[in-house]
């Protein structure tokens, strides 16, 4: 018991209350570029608000909903509360090692996505970047935090900016 | 006799870290003239508008999902998830006839940041992005 007590003492003496934030939090990083070019994509013609307009349309369409629209700086917010895990993973956890470890596991997400759209430099009015950021918070049964991420899964902006595309031309169609 | 004096000295770690008291609502920091010139950065233009869409495009490229902007109120809040919460509002204001202000602050977890490095990092990286030079006030 002594030796925990001094184990514990030791741990609180290294993290104390600090809680730093990471020296490069704010500095751009090698793979700055990079993650710029997967999460945007140029779309010619339209003006910038039927553009978010058809934005709004594929995020309804992916079941979030709408949090934020700052329409004059082309920004637009929306988040989805959604099962995370699947729940048939959770009832094998608690019949192999019981409710606690069941519980553990994660269960809910909020799953955030912000679009923003940026008229391209010497084509303005005619050209824009769209620039899609997704990130989630996911918890467990217990209501504890356990994950806080950026997603960056190549997929996820690929079909997202699919969507989009047949989303604006349907727009520029009136369809 | 060792056994509470280890739980009474462990008791007071805990209890250092605990300070949930409401006067932080009305904390202003130690030195408030110190901690806006971290913060702030004047830039040779007046265009509100392309600033904060700089802004926006920086917090971007830094791993931030907006979460809200006002063109009128010249403000930009975003956040970065990365194991750790990091959240941050710019606001752009102007400074005098041919310079706009722009300040931020940020908050790590649920701490306030005053360190002056990650500032220059965030107004170095702001400054690449509207290729003009960040400025710092007095």
């Amino acid at each position: 018991m002594h030796r925990l007590c001094l184990f514990l003492l030791a741990a609180l003496g290294v993290v104390g209350c600090q809680n730093r934030i990471p020296d490069d939090a704010l500095a751009l990083q090698p793979d700055t570029l990079e993650r710029r070019l997967l999460e945007s994509r140029r779309f010619a013609g339209g003006k910038e608000i039927e553009i978010l307009s058809a934005c709004s349309g594929v995020v309804q369409d992916m079941g979030f909903t709408i949090d934020e629209s700052a329409t004059p700086l082309g920004v637009m917010v929306a988040s989805k509360n959604r099962e995370a895990g699947d729940a048939g993973g959770r009832v094998a956890m608690a019949l192999l090692f019981g409710a606690n470890a069941a519980n553990s596991m994660d269960r809910s997400q909020k799953i955030r996505i912000c679009i923003v759209i940026k008229p391209v430099a010497g084509k303005e009015g005619k050209e824009w970047v769209v620039r899609a950021t997704f990130q989630r918070a996911v918890w467990n049964s217990y209501g504890q935090l356990t994950r806080l991420e950026g997603l960056r899964e190549p997929e996820l902006y690929q079909q997202f900016f699919e969507k989009l595309s047949k989303s604006v031309f349907l727009e520029a169609q009136k369809i | 006799m060792k056994l509470p004096v280890c739980f009474l000295a462990l008791a007071a770690c805990l209890g250092g870290c605990v300070n949930n008291s409401t006067s932080a609502a009305l904390d202003a920091g130690e030195n408030q003239v110190q901690l806006r010139q971290i913060q702030s950065r004047a830039f040779d233009t007046t265009d509100k508008a392309k600033t904060l869409r700089t802004v926006i495009a920086t917090l971007q490229d830094l791993g931030f999902v907006i979460e809200k902007a006002d063109l009128e109120l010249g403000t930009v809040t975003g956040t970065k998830l990365d194991g750790y919460a990091l959240r941050m509002s710019v606001s752009v204001r102007p400074r005098n006839a041919k310079q706009l202000l722009v300040r931020a602050n940020a908050q790590y977890q649920e701490q306030a940041v005053t360190d002056p490095s990650p500032y220059q990092a965030f107004f170095n990286s702001l400054g690449k992005g509207m290729f003009l030079t960040a400025q710092n006030v007095d």
